[in-house]
Formats: structure tokens, C-alpha cells, sequence
């Protein structure tokens, strides 16, 4: 009874925006076509988060997907990538968890250079306003981030198999 | 221009995966730095340095100049010039994943419905 959507008709696409909001945060906001907590619960189960989080386009591999979902816990995401000579680790604690509308996570494998992200959703007339909010400890972590992630051609697909993790990595350049 | 772009995300997997790298990387970011700099910053010899420097270079993370005796690292040539077009890749990348995560909300609002009319 688990019919696959692909032959399901497409819902109304809505908008993806990105905006570097001050020299230490970026916001992305779109609305999801559910209610708020639905989407909770597709970003806090980890069996539905591993459907979504790594888009097939990046050619990336979720190999395992740790989320233990309350205020302290900690998460943990290991990808691996063709082109990547090594599994690599993300993971960070929750540092607040309010069911249905906010989530607030750290960043550790970054180290200092780590940003804080907080998700809200809100929801209006059965759909959800998601806004994710990543905020970068110094202007400096986040301008590595974009510089190390740049590659001119933000159209290639390839090229967003890179960034992706190019910009994960360049966060992590906080590690010694 | 697949070849070019798969020996591009080689060159910088290759270029990330070591944490001296990253480190040089972050440290750039403050400020631009001579391979002696960093050589000490990071307790390496000069060798050992230019080896990562170069290896920065050839992924397109770092650029180096020479004045006089003097070889200056910085970020780039990708750099913040390139700031917009890095926000169309980060959208475009959480563009993907929403429209996954609409279909898995899609999936679970239509499951519900169906274990709302077997209650």
C-alpha cells in the first residue's frame, strides 16, 4: 500500500528563496504544501528526513542518518559521494525542539566555524511556511563557506554535487 | 565539459579532505597570508606547505601572487564575486530537497486520509 508518486500529479510548486540576510546569516524559505506537523515529522523521523535531505541529483549517498530528537540530542549523517576519497561525518546536538513549529541544531563537525540553524514552520490554510535560518559564528565562516563553494556555474548539475559539499567542508575548516 | 567539471569535483574532494587544507582555507578567510605564515601558523615546513598551497590552487580555492621574495595566498579565484551566483547553487540545492520533502508530506497527508477512513 505504498504507492510511489511518480505517476501521482505534481501539487502546485511553490518558491525556494535564498538571501544572505546580514554578513553572518542566510535564510531559505519555501512553503510546503502540508500541514506543519507533517513536515515536523518529515524532519524528525529519520527513516521519512533520509527520503528528502540528499536530493538524487547530488549523486550523494546517505550511508547512515542518526537523529535522536530532543533538546540535547545529538545527530549524526554520514555521506559518501563517488568522487569522495572517504565517508564524511556531519553532526551536532538539538538545541531546541517545539513540536509542530521550531528546531534549533548546531553544526560540530564545523567547529567554531560552525553555524546554528534554526527551521520554524508555520503553518496557513493546510500549508506550512518553512524558514531555515543559519547563523555563521563570525562574517569570516561564512564568507569561506561561499568562497570555497563559488564555482561560477551555480546551473551544473555537477557542479551542485560539489558545492554541496564543498560548502559543508569549507565549514568544517574550523577543525585543526 | 562533463570531463572538466568531474576533474574539477575530483580536484576538490581532493583539495578538502585534508584538514590542513581547511584549516589554510579558514585562515585565508580572515586574511591573506604568505606561505611562510602559514607554513608556522600550522607548524609545517615550507615544503610541506606549498605542497598543500599548491594543491589548494590547482582545485581553484587559493591564488597565489610572488612580490619579490614573497608568495601571498588568498581565497579564490572563486571568490566572493561569486557570491550570487553560490546563492542560485544553495537554492537550487534546498530547491531539490523541498520538492522531496513536499512528496514525502504528500505521501503521509494521503496516508493519514486513508488510515483516518479505516478508523
Amino acid at each position: 500500500m505504498d504507492a510511489r508518486s511518480e505517476s501521482q500529479p505534481t501539487p502546485m510548486k511553490n518558491r525556494t528563496t535564498v538571501e544572505r540576510k546580514s554578513e553572518r546569516e542566510l535564510v531559505v524559505t519555501r512553503t510546503i504544501n502540508g500541514p506543519a506537523r507533517l513536515v515536523f515529522e518529515a524532519w524528525t523521523k529519520p527513516e521519512l528526513f533520509k527520503r528528502w535531505w540528499v536530493p538524487k541529483s547530488t549523486g550523494l549517498s546517505l550511508l547512515s542518518c542518526e537523529m535522536d530528537v530532543r533538546v540535547g540530542g545529538k545527530y549524526r549523517l554520514v555521506f559518501s559521494h563517488p568522487a569522495a576519497p572517504e565517508p564524511m561525518a556531519f553532526y551536532g546536538t538539538y538545541l531546541e525542539v517545539t513540536p509542530h513549529s521550531r528546531l534549533v541544531w548546531t553544526n560540530d563537525e564545523a567547529g567554531d566555524a560552525g553555524q546554528v540553524s534554526t527551521v520554524t514552520f508555520e503553518e496557513k490554510a493546510g500549508k506550512t511556511l518553512v524558514v531555515l535560518h543559519d547563523l555563521y559564528p563570525s562574517k569570516e565562516a561564512l564568507d569561506a563557506a561561499i568562497a570555497s563553494g563559488s564555482t561560477g556555474d551555480g546551473t551544473d548539475e555537477t557542479f551542485d554535487q560539489l558545492d554541496e559539499f564543498v560548502v559543508t567542508l569549507a565549514a568544517s575548516a574550523g577543525r585543526s | 565539459m562533463v570531463q572538466h567539471a568531474t576533474a574539477r569535483l575530483d580536484a576538490s574532494f581532493a583539495a578538502l579532505s585534508d584538514a590542513t587544507r581547511r584549516g589554510v582555507l579558514e585562515q585565508l578567510g580572515r586574511a591573506d597570508a604568505s606561505i611562510t605564515d602559514l607554513a608556522e601558523k600550522f607548524h609545517m615546513t615550507l615544503t610541506g606547505m606549498k605542497k598543500h598551497v599548491g594543491v589548494l590552487e590547482r582545485a581553484g580555492l587559493v591564488s597565489t601572487e610572488k612580490v619579490g621574495r614573497v608568495r601571498t595566498c588568498k581565497l579564490g579565484p572563486r571568490r566572493l564575486e561569486d557570491e550570487t551566483a553560490w546563492i542560485e547553487w544553495y537554492r537550487q540545492l534546498w530547491d531539490a530537497r523541498f520538492d522531496a520533502l513536499d512528496q514525502v508530506v504528500e505521501e503521509l497527508k494521503r496516508k493519514e486520509k486513508v488510515d483516518g477512513r479505516k478508523k
